[in-house]
């Protein structure tokens, strides 16, 4: 079968990142971007099924600048045959991008999208199911364990208190958790060849997709600074500064 | 203007969740309704009757609705939003709500809003990003306000005093691409670790899954839950449902114990709002003790014991 892995170019996740002195946003000029670590693992997992000759062939598709080429790059030099760009410069809503995804499944016709649960960045963890929400298919979200039986897919998925099965016809949306898989490196030999490999770029209008949002931000802040506090010499005195200072026990 | 709110529930019982989640569509004001999706959930519908602040409650009760397939809930509350004219639909940010809610927001072709902290006005909400690096103030101009609500960011609504109407709601979406298989919870004595007045949490420090035996039973003592960080987790010391962080839950208790973790910034985003952070942690560079209230450099195979024996 086809997959379609969709990826994100975000800010990397060891960059404490510094708000604008303005609030417009978070600066985000010379910082080191790379691919969402929740996409690393669902072009990971879309490898997986090809090794195990489940997918046949794998497409990746970011929507974003010029620059996510990189990342498209990455998911090619780890295994994906073909790339798709979505190209724009503006900063979309989830919904805009589910819209854009959609147009690319009508085009590519996959069986399974994996995608990641969340983007570091903006942490909304929207994306997969609204795609889910337009192309009618059935969503795995969070998995931590995708398994094909026939012409249905399970998928194990972290919930609270647990973990939960589910049964999906296909096509289907998987999103993927942290513990789906560990992601593998690139190697060199990949990483050139993976510069052969075929990347398509596409704009929103040639799509057919308007990408007008309903939501604005009107500002950023930083949180409330928390203050280091004291260090304390010995349990003692810690127990007694919790019971007598801060009351909490 | 009348707002649903999409309860968390166990079916017999509320999720604490879903008083937090009444308290956010409080703030943003008008006539609130629950809905109750499952199957044999009358218990939690009762309950959600007497929460204050709430006007009705539904109930869809059918095995359709059984652990809230997005797929079968998400187009029954499309359906209650366009009869009953909801201007918002809220539900706590859990997996659950997380799951079935921009499903909902898709399909009502409208932007969701997600893991609110706070309400400015009934169109204007505040949320972090960036691991809790950043707050964002959005405003929508959506006609239905999709949302989902972080518990910590709320003081839950008194879960006696009211006394809503129950209705049932009996149309039935089944899509039929979706079906249960199973489910394995993990299950502990111990407080809810969203819900908990005290946590303590373990982490690399620990070593193995066993040492967290010391943390178990100093948790016992404080009547707390126990966390972890995601380096515990992933070095499979204890499963990932006890993983504070980013992305696990988010935690904001009276008192925070850290014991032997670092402070990661991903850890620190699922916790740093907790009233008291105390860390333990034998290296005086960790960034925990940046954040930390009372901070406690030594051997925690030593301090822990010591400390349960002084309480």
């Amino acid at each position: 079968m086809k997959v379609l892995v969709a990826v994100k170019r975000v800010v990397d996740y060891n960059v404490k990142v510094r708000v604008k002195p303005d609030n417009s946003g978070v600066d985000l000029a010379n910082v080191k971007m790379s691919m969402n670590p929740f996409c690393e693992i669902a072009v990971e997992e879309a490898v997986r099924l090809k090794e195990k000759g489940i997918a046949t062939e794998i497409v990746a598709v970011s929507v974003g600048p010029t620059a996510a080429q990189e990342q498209l790059r990455t998911a090619l030099a780890l295994g994906a045959d073909r790339a798709v760009l979505v190209e724009t410069n503006d900063e979309l809503s989830s919904l805009a991008i589910a819209k854009l995804l959609k147009a690319v499944v009508d085009k590519e016709q996959p069986q399974l999208v994996i995608m990641g649960k969340q983007a570091i960045d903006s942490d909304n963890n929207q994306t997969g199911q609204m795609l889910g929400a337009l192309t009618g298919f059935a969503q795995g979200t969070f998995a931590s364990k995708v398994e094909r039986d026939g012409d249905v897919l399970n998928v194990t998925r972290e919930i609270d208190g647990g973990l939960q099965t589910v049964a999906l016809s296909l096509p289907a949306i998987v999103t993927t958790d942290l513990r789906l898989n560990e992601p593998r490196y690139a190697s060199l030999p990949n990483i050139m060849k993976a510069k052969k490999k075929p990347l398509d770029v596409v704009t929103p209008d040639a799509l057919g997709v308007s990408t007008a949002s309903s939501i604005k931000t009107l500002k950023v802040e930083a949180p409330a600074g928390r203050q280091a506090g004291i260090k304390v010499k010995s349990v003692a005195e810690l127990v007694e500064k919790l019971k007598n200072e801060a009351k909490v026990i | 203007m009348a707002i649903l709110v999409i309860a968390e529930h166990s079916n017999a019982a509320l999720n604490g969740a879903t008083l937090n989640t009444v308290a956010a569509a409080k703030a943003i004001g008008g006539d609130i309704h629950v809905l109750i999706t499952g199957q044999g959930c009358s218990g939690a519908a009762e309950a959600a009757a007497k929460a204050e602040g709430v006007s009705k409650v539904l109930v869809a009760d059918n095995a359709a609705y059984a652990y809230q397939l997005p797929e079968n809930v998400a187009p029954l509350v499309v359906e209650l939003t366009k009869t009953n004219g909801y201007t918002h639909v809220l539900a706590p940010a859990g997996s659950n709500g997380k799951n079935f809610m921009p499903r909902i927001a898709a399909l009502l072709d409208v932007d969701q809003i997600s893991e609110i902290i706070a309400v400015e006005s009934p169109d204007t909400f505040k949320r972090p990003i960036y691991a809790g690096n950043a707050i964002a103030t959005v405003q929508s101009s959506a006609p239905v306000k999709v949302i989902t609500v972080r518990a910590t960011g709320f003081d839950p609504v008194a879960a006696e005093g009211g006394s809503a109407a129950i209705e049932a709601v009996s149309s039935v979406q089944d899509a039929g691409i979706s079906r249960f298989v199973n489910e394995e919870l993990a299950t502990t004595g111990r407080p809810d670790l969203g819900a908990a007045k005290v946590v303590v949490s373990g982490g690399r420090g620990l070593q193995n899954g066993d040492n967290f035996k010391i943390l178990y039973s100093l948790a016992d003592k404080l009547g707390a839950a126990v966390g972890a960080s995601r380096a515990a987790v992933d070095a499979g010391f204890v499963p990932n449902d006890m993983q504070v962080g980013q992305t696990g839950k988010i935690v904001a208790p009276q008192l925070y114990i850290a014991v032997g973790i670092s402070g990661a910034i991903q850890h620190l985003a699922g916790m740093k709002d907790s009233k008291v952070i105390v860390a333990i942690n034998k290296d005086e560079e960790a960034p925990i003790f940046q954040v930390a209230d009372y901070g406690l450099v030594g051997d925690l195979f030593e301090l822990i014991p010591e400390i349960e024996k002084s309480l």
